[in-house]
């Protein structure tokens, strides 16, 4: 038990460090770079039309306050941790008055619910595939799969949202290709409602399904063809131990910690790719808040959502390496 | 004659891989022949790699690619045909009733991810035909006769120290009470202290069941203790065989002089003569005699014939042209077989 | 070596596969030095004519050759992935071997940092920073940001091969000899890694571009240099699909996966190659 607590105290650490560190390269960008988005702010404000210097003045404080750039370098950096800390962005510039954390708060369950979906299907599917390819090597269709998983491996969330756009939306539309529900459905728990929530992410969760499946599968497969040459397996072999068994229970029982080592460490990388599927399909997510933010010159949304993005990453890590002692009973004495 | 618990005739087994277009082939046993009689520790020894695992999966019919078997026959008292005459299901019915294995290094053999329970479970339970608290009450008794308290059986591998893993790999592989134990180095990662315990139960646990026994290990002390008779292999051959007491006393083929001459012996002071040389590539081992390159009785016989293992009115068997007793050589086919083989190369 | 080149182009399927892709691609990569249009002037050519011999690709609306446009932006795609997988090397290799070869503390600590950055989320980051930089943003700029950024999976791997050398024989000796930790890991250790590293960075191409046809088809980079991913960014400011000019979009997309796929497998091909554990169950297959 002991050592359990160590293992939690140690993730855990590591938990704060992604977030120190990652916020600390946000506020890094954002003061060691050529624009100001405070000027950035005005003269698009004052791009038509002059205006009065006085009231361009009063603009500039109000904004360096709204954008907590007051004071000196240590004062701002402090002020950035506060509001990180209270969830406190300010208003968003774009859709003032509202704030930033409500248009955060309304857009992070649509990419928690992409995300969790598409990285669940994933995940389980070609760890399974990729398992049976790794442990009856010589079947054809298994091998197959492998090509193809093997080609899908390297393609970039991008491209694949875009082939997949092109094949569903284009050649062959039988699915909505934009959006996060028909337009005029009222939100509840009805049965249109979520049905049409259902059918809006599927390409989305397809396209971003089929960015991650290819490693897992390939992943696996190779962990299995190595695992199969381990000791404990070849002795249940040997000891006439049921096929069955020593596939699920012996074989890919034991490449799941990894697998699930290698779930936590890709997922920023998932992560992005959640995002940017979003703006291809125009779901209502972070991703295509960001670009919204990106396109208005919200500074204060893009900040929020760089931020936020980093902390939701960390945690969800953390959740993972919460997991993981139930996969690899050995984690408690390490 | 007693019918013999194993006979091994003339086996072959060699690693056979391509790779990029290059066949290979590592003759780990070739051309072995010997019998396990029943209720006997038969043991094995040779130095690394001089193919004594390679015989023992060959035995236990435990051949995965790259390894094949190229020849020669395996028979069993408990079966009426060869071993590799059998198919998957008839294999799975004798392994642990009839034949079972303990392993090398206890360290990897136990599933990490499974407590002990349930390995006793997945190895035993479908091959005892019991309801499951019976299987349990014997895997109980059982562990008691090993003087194993049965709370490990809810352990994981990785809590228990390497000599109570190594008696857990014991106690699984015997709870059938199988007629043939084959034994591959089941003690060399322990310590001496701990060696001692564990070559004791296997022992015990061999008189108390009576099963016969193959026993492989390059130590030849762990030998003296425990083997009735001894098979000494060198690259890929047997080449002697005799009761283990007799080999200690008066080993025949210049190999086996050196094992024992370089065992330590309290009160010896008799520098010791190593070896010159390494160990042959089996991938391309030596004409003639395997043994030649190190040998220093080596004549141009040596270098161009193999010795057959050929018995002697003691009765033992040693595979040497310098041995005084043995008749006539006469080289085998398949031995000059291989010879042209090499000359092709 | 060219034997070894032969024998892996003949018995290895993934590096035949992946050579003839890459070679294809850079085969199109060398013509856009025989342009026959300036890369950026548009309505050189009439707009909007389907693939056909005069224009192998087509045209697209901006009146330029789909073909020609398609060299000069992979020309310029893999320059980019080039020179971010040559400067995040660099930095893998640094923290790589210092860590597994110094061990210990500063082990512990550079693995930390490692972990931190290959769980940061990028893409945000990156939009932030060019919101930051806006037209200040050229493409060397975004090239050694990403490169600072995305090196941390390969300081792992060679973190853990350089740990495995360090207990190797010819590493005591020379300790023993005399040699500075300096001279150790540049003459000793870098041998060892340098295929892996060179396999690395075919994989880095690819995240490379990767990220930048992303950042660039949202209009995150400067938008005036012909990649792929600007190529891309054009096609939708003039919503090609849409209105049926479907090879604007094809052709950039179809020769990036080209690339990818054909840069993924040489790499596969060349880790099975270095690695004996797959050797193995490949001679056992
Ligand atoms: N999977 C394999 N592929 C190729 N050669 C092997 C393999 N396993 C063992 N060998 C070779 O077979 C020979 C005998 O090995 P082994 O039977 O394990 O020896 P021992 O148990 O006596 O140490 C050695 O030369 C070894 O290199
Ligand atoms: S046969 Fe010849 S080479 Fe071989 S052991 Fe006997 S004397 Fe030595
Ligand atoms: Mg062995």
């Amino acid at each position: 038990m002991r050592s359990y607590l160590w293992y939690l105290a140690r993730r855990f650490g590591q938990f704060v460090l992604v977030v120190f560190v990652g916020i600390n390269i946000v506020f890094f960008v954002t003061h060691a770079t050529p624009i100001d988005p405070v000027e950035q702010a005005i003269s698009s404000a004052t791009q038509f039309g002059q205006s009065d210097p006085r009231a361009v003045e009063i603009m500039r404080k109000a904004l360096r306050e709204l954008y907590g750039l007051d004071g000196s370098i240590w004062q701002q950096y402090l002020t950035f941790w506060r509001r990180l800390a209270t969830g406190d962005f300010g208003p968003s510039l774009s859709a003032f008055p509202t704030s930033v954390s409500t248009l955060i708060g309304q857009a992070l369950p649509w990419t928690a619910g992409l995300l969790s979906t598409s990285t669940l299907v994933a995940w389980c599917v070609g760890n399974f595939m990729g398992g049976l390819a790794g442990y009856y090597r010589k079947n054809r269709l298994l091998k197959g799969l492998g090509i193809v998983a093997t080609g899908l491996q390297p393609i970039p969330s991008y491209i694949m949202s875009l082939v997949v756009l092109i094949l569903f939306g284009y050649l062959w539309p039988i699915l909505p290709i934009s959006g996060g529900v028909e337009m005029n459905i009222h939100p509840g728990f009805t049965f249109s409602f979520l049905g049409s929530v259902a059918a809006h992410s599927l390409l989305p969760v397809l396209s971003l399904a089929l960015i991650t499946i290819g490693a897992w599968f390939v992943g696996m497969r190779s962990l299995v063809s190595n695992i199969v040459a381990e000791d404990y397996v070849v002795y249940a072999e040997l000891a006439g131990v049921d096929r069955h068994k020593i596939l699920t229970s012996y074989v890919m029982r034991n490449a799941l910690a990894p697998q699930l080592t290698g779930l936590a460490l890709s997922l920023g990388g998932i992560f992005n790719g959640a995002i940017i599927t979003e703006v291809v399909f125009g779901y209502p997510g972070l991703g295509t808040l960001l670009v919204r933010g990106v396109n208005s010159g919200d500074y204060s949304l893009v900040l929020g959502i760089a931020s936020i993005s980093i902390i939701a990453v960390a945690t969800a890590v953390f959740a993972i390496d919460l997991l993981y002692p139930l996969l690899d009973p050995r984690v408690k004495v390490r | 004659m007693e019918e013999a618990a194993l006979s091994v005739q003339n086996l072959r087994a060699y690693y056979v891989t391509g790779h990029f277009g290059m066949q290979r082939e590592v003759r780990a046993v070739d051309d072995v022949s010997l019998s396990v009689r029943k209720n006997e520790i038969y043991g094995i020894a040779g130095e690394s790699s001089c193919g004594k695992s390679t015989f023992i999966k060959t035995v236990a019919a435990a051949i995965r690619p790259p390894l094949r078997v190229l020849g020669g026959s395996i028979k069993y008292s408990f079966l009426d045909r060869d071993l590799y005459d059998l198919d998957e299901r008839k294999l799975a019915d004798i392994r642990w009733n009839h034949l079972s294995f303990i392993p090398q290094g206890s360290m990897n053999v136990l599933n990490p991810v499974r407590r002990i329970r349930e390995s006793f479970q997945d190895f035993a339970f479908p091959h005892m035909g019991l309801g499951r608290s019976e299987f349990f009450d014997v895997v109980n008794r059982h562990l008691e006769r090993l003087q194993l308290s049965p709370s490990i059986l809810s352990a994981f591998p990785h809590e228990l120290s390497g000599g109570m893993r190594q008696r857990v790999a014991i106690a699984l592989a015997t709870v059938c009470r199988p007629e043939f134990i084959i034994a591959d180095e089941p003690t060399t990662a322990l310590d001496v202290v701990v060696q001692k315990d564990v070559l004791a139960l296997i022992l015990e646990t061999q008189r108390e069941i009576g099963s016969s026994m193959i026993f492989v290990t390059h130590d030849l002390t762990v030998h003296a203790n425990i083997s009735n008779r001894l098979g000494i292999m060198y690259a890929g051959r047997l080449i002697e065989e005799g009761p283990t007491r007799e080999i200690f006393h008066d080993p025949l083929h210049p190999y086996s002089r050196h094992l024992v001459a370089s065992l330590p012996r309290i009160g010896d002071l008799t520098p010791k003569i190593a070896l010159t040389g390494a160990p042959p590539n089996l991938a391309q081992p030596p004409s003639g005699c395997r043994f030649h390159p190190r040998c220093p009785l080596a004549t141009d016989l040596c270098r161009q014939a193999s010795p057959e293992l050929t018995t002697l009115s003691s009765g033992r068997r040693v595979a040497c042209y310098a041995v005084a007793s043995a008749p006539a050589t006469r080289p085998m086919t398949n031995d000059r077989m291989t010879n042209d083989k090499f000359k092709s190369f | 070596m060219l034997k070894v080149l032969r024998d892996l182009f003949r018995h290895n399927r993934e590096f035949a596969a992946g050579s003839i892709l890459v070679l294809i691609v850079l085969g199109i990569v060398v013509a856009s030095f025989f342009s026959p249009y300036p890369p950026l002037d548009s309505y050189v050519v009439p707009p909007d004519i389907p693939p056909s011999w005069d224009h192998l690709l087509g045209t697209n609306s901006r009146g330029q050759d789909v073909f020609w446009q398609v060299a000069v932006a992979m020309r310029n795609s893999l320059l980019f992935g080039i020179s971010v997988a040559l400067i995040s090397r660099v930095i893998a290799l640094v923290i790589g071997l210092v860590s597994g070869y110094v061990g210990g503390m500063v082990d512990r600590v550079l693995m930390s940092i490692n972990d931190t950055f290959v769980v940061i989320p990028l893409f945000p980051i990156l939009t932030l920073f060019y919101f930051m930089m806006h037209d200040h943003m050229s493409w060397v700029v975004l090239a050694v940001a990403m490169a600072s950024l995305g090196w941390p999976y390969d300081a792992r791997l060679i973190r853990s091969i350089a740990l495995s050398l360090r207990n190797r024989e010819f590493t005591t000796q020379s300790i023993f000899s005399g040699m500075s930790t300096r001279q150790i890991l540049m003459e000793e250790h870098l041998p060892y890694v340098l295929p892996i590293v060179f396999s690395t960075t075919l994989n880095n191409i690819n995240w490379s571009i990767g990220l930048e046809v992303t950042l660039s088809v949202i209009g995150l980079t400067n938008i005036e240099t012909p990649t792929i991913g600007t190529m891309i960014y054009w096609a939708n400011q003039h919503t090609a699909m849409v209105a049926g000019i479907w090879w604007w979009v094809l052709a950039p997309v179809a020769t990036v996966i080209m690339m990818f796929i054909g840069l993924f497998l040489l790499s596969v091909s060349m880790n099975e190659f270095i690695d004996p554990r797959t050797r193995l169950a490949r001679m056992g297959a």
